[in-house]
C-alpha cells in the first residue's frame, strides 16, 4: 500500500483570522501547551487568533457521558458560535477532538435538518437574545500546525533525530477518536491513513512508527473513566496499545488531543506501580507528548514553561537524545522564582 | 410499555444512526467495549430494529446500554452507515427519561455524573477544572498531580494560566453573565429536567436520601469514608 495513501484526504485550513475555543481537559493539563499554541500563532506565523473573555465549555464531555441532551450541546454550541459572529471571525479553532467532533456533528446535522438549525437559533435568542453565523471553517489546532509545519521547521532549532546515533527519532502518534472517526473527511488523511501528526513528524525529521493498534481508542470512553469503578476499561484499552506498540521501541508518543495525551502519561505511571512493568527498556516509560510541546521544544521554548514538568512520564531523557538543552534547577520552580518542594516519587515508575 | 420504538425513533439523531443494519458485526469486531464488557453493539442494533418491545425495555433497565465508550470508532467502520454509539446515546436518554436507568449498577452511576460533569458546567462553565479533580478521587493521576494541585498558584501562572484571573486566559474565573446564559440554556433545553430526574430516580430506587453516600456509592461502589 503507497505510503502516500493519506494525500487523498485532505481538508480545507483557513489561512489566519481564527477564533480560539478552549479546551477544557487541554486547560487542566496542560495549560502550557494551550499557550505555546497561542503563541507560535502569533509569534512564529503572525497570525490572528482570538481568545474570547466570554467563552466556556462547548457540555462535549457532558455530551457524550449522557448527563447533557443533544438539544442543549446545539444550543451551548449556538452561545459560542454567537462570541465568533460577534468578534467579527468566520474561522472557528475547537482546542479539543472531543469538541471538534461535538463542532462537526452539530454542524452536519443542521445541514441535514435545516429545521434543527432554525429551532436552535430560536432557542438561543429566546435564551440569551444572542444569534450567530456558522463558521465558514472549523478545525483542530493541529490542523493549522501540521498546515504549516514546513514553515515552522524553518523557524526550529532542532530537529527529530538521536543526536548520538544521527538517526531519525521512532515516533508514534495517536490522533483521537473524535478527530476523525465520525467525519473521516475532516480528518487530514481520514480515520484511516491518520496524518495531521505524521506529517509534522515527517517534516521536523522523525519516523512514524505504524504499528497494530495505532487506531485503537486511548481509553477514555467518558463514563468508564469519569465514574472511578469503570476505570478499568479505561487502563485496559490503552495498556493495549503499550503492548502493541512497545515492539518498536518508539522514543516517545505524539498526541492530538489532550484526554489522550494525559491517559497515555499517568496509565503508564499506573501499570508502572501496579505491576513493575514500563514499556521502555529502561523502567522510565515513554514520555508523551502533545503536538503544542512537539513543536515548542523543537522551536527553543523553555521545557518548563512548556510544562513537561506535569508530565507523570518525564522527558529530560527525550530532550537528551535530541540535544535540547534544560536546566533542571528550574524545572520545580513556581512563577516567583521560588523553589518549590519537589513531587513524590512513584515507587516503581523511575523520574 | 408498547411505545419504545416510538420514542426512540423521535430523537432528531435516529434516522442518521440507523438504517438497515445487515448484522455483519463489523461495528463489535472494532468496538473496544467489546472487548472490555460482555457487550455487543451489533445485536442492539439489531434488537432496535426488529423493534421488539420486551427486548428494546430489557436493554433500558440493563447494564448492557452503559458500557459504551463513545469513542465512535463503530461510525467509521459500519459499511451501511450506521453509528452504533448514537443509538446507544438514544437508548440512555430514554431510559433516564423514564427512570429505567435507575434499575442498573451502571445505570445509577449517571448519578455521580451529574454531581460531577453537570455540576461542573453549571458552576464553572467548564466539564472538568484542577480545582475539581481531587487526588483522593483521582488517585492514577499520580504524585504529580498531587504536586501540581497544591502548588497551582505558583505553577500555573509561570505556564502562561490566569488562574482564577479576570479577562481571557486558561482556568480563568468565567463570569457571571455568562454562566448565567449557560444556565438558562440548560433550562430551557432540557438539561435542568434530565439532571433533576436522574437525582429523583436514584434516590427513589436505591431509597438513599443522603448526597455524600449516594455519590460515594455510584462513583466509587464503596460507602464513603
Amino acid at each position: 500500500m503507497s505510503k502516500r495513501y493519506w494525500n487523498q484526504y485532505q481538508k480545507e485550513i483557513a489561512d489566519d483570522r481564527y477564533f480560539y475555543e478552549r479546551s477544557c481537559i487541554r486547560q487542566s493539563f496542560f495549560p502550557g501547551s494551550e499557550a505555546a499554541f497561542l503563541k507560535i500563532l502569533r509569534e512564529e506565523l503572525g497570525k490572528d487568533i482570538h481568545d474570547d473573555v466570554n467563552q466556556h465549555t462547548c457540555t462535549g464531555i457532558g455530551y457524550h457521558s449522557d448527563v447533557v441532551p443533544f438539544e442543549t450541546t446545539m444550543t451551548v454550541v449556538a452561545r459560542l458560535f454567537s462570541l465568533m459572529t460577534q468578534a467579527g471571525y468566520e474561522n472557528y479553532v475547537p482546542s479539543c477532538v472531543t469538541s471538534f467532533g461535538v463542532f462537526t456533528e452539530i454542524v452536519e446535522t443542521w445541514k441535514e435538518q435545516p429545521a434543527l438549525l432554525e429551532k436552535t437559533r430560536k432557542l438561543l435568542k429566546e435564551t440569551t437574545g444572542r444569534e450567530f453565523n456558522i463558521p465558514k471553517n472549523i478545525v483542530h489546532p493541529s490542523d493549522i500546525i501540521y498546515k504549516f509545519r514546513f514553515e515552522l521547521r524553518d523557524r526550529m532549532k532542532y530537529r527529530l533525530v538521536n543526536r548520538y546515533t544521527g538517526k531519525p527519532l521512532k515516533v508514534v502518534e495517536h490522533i483521537g477518536c473524535h478527530y476523525a472517526k465520525i467525519f473521516p473527511k475532516h480528518g487530514v488523511g481520514n480515520a484511516e491513513f491518520p496524518y495531521v501528526l505524521a506529517g509534522m513528524i515527517e517534516a521536523w525529521g522523525g519516523e512514524v512508527i505504524d504499528y497494530p493498534e495505532r487506531r485503537h481508542c486511548c481509553g477514555f470512553g467518558f463514563r468508564q473513566y469519569l465514574v472511578q469503578q469503570n476505570r478499568g476499561y479505561s487502563l485496559a484499552n490503552t495498556q493495549k496499545k503499550f503492548e502493541s506498540m512497545q515492539p518498536y521501541e518508539p522514543d516517545f508518543i505524539l498526541t492530538n488531543c489532550p484526554g489522550c495525551s494525559m491517559f497515555m502519561d499517568k496509565w503508564q505511571y499506573v501499570i508502572a506501580e501496579m505491576e513493575n512493568k514500563t514499556y521502555d527498556k529502561d523502567g522510565y516509560g515513554i514520555p508523551v507528548l502533545t503536538y503544542e510541546e512537539l513543536a515548542g521544544l523543537l522551536l527553543g521554548y523553555d521545557p518548563w514553561t512548556l510544562g513537561l514538568q506535569l508530565h507523570q512520564v518525564q522527558s529530560e531523557r527525550l530532550m537528551d537524545k535530541i540535544g535540547i538543552p534544560y536546566n533542571k534547577n528550574e524545572k520545580f520552580k513556581g512563577v516567583s522564582g521560588k523553589l518549590l518542594p519537589y513531587p513524590e516519587k512513584p515507587e516503581h515508575l523511575k523520574v | 410499555m408498547g411505545n419504545l420504538y416510538q420514542l426512540l425513533s423521535e430523537d432528531v439523531r435516529f434516522s442518521e444512526c440507523l438504517k438497515a443494519c445487515m448484522n455483519c458485526g463489523v461495528c463489535t469486531a472494532i468496538c473496544p467495549a467489546a472487548e472490555f464488557y460482555r457487550y455487543d453493539p451489533r445485536r442492539i442494533c439489531d434488537i432496535v430494529q426488529r423493534r421488539n418491545e420486551d427486548e428494546i425495555e430489557a436493554l433500558l433497565r440493563s447494564d448492557t446500554i452503559w458500557y459504551c465508550g463513545q469513542c465512535m470508532s463503530c461510525k467509521t467502520r459500519c459499511p451501511r452507515g450506521n453509528v452504533p454509539g448514537v443509538l446507544i446515546s438514544i437508548l440512555r436518554k430514554v431510559s433516564q427519561q423514564l427512570g429505567y436507568f435507575a434499575e442498573s449498577e451502571k445505570g445509577r452511576q449517571q448519578y455521580a455524573l451529574t454531581k460531577t460533569i453537570a455540576k461542573n458546567i453549571l458552576d464553572i462553565g467548564y466539564c472538568v477544572h484542577p480545582d475539581r479533580i481531587s487526588p483522593e478521587l483521582h488517585p492514577e493521576q499520580g504524585p504529580i498531580w498531587e504536586w501540581y494541585v497544591e502548588h497551582i498558584e505558583d505553577v500555573a501562572p509561570k505556564l502562561g494560566a490566569n488562574y482564577h484571573g479576570d479577562g481571557s486566559g486558561a482556568l480563568r474565573h468565567i463570569r457571571q453573565e455568562s454562566l448565567d446564559e449557560v444556565r438558562k440554556i440548560f433550562q430551557a433545553t432540557g438539561a435542568m429536567d434530565l439532571l433533576d430526574d436522574i437525582e429523583t430516580f436514584t434516590k427513589k430506587e436505591t431509597g438513599i436520601d443522603d448526597d455524600e453516600t449516594l455519590f460515594a456509592l455510584t462513583y466509587s461502589g464503596e460507602e464513603p469514608k
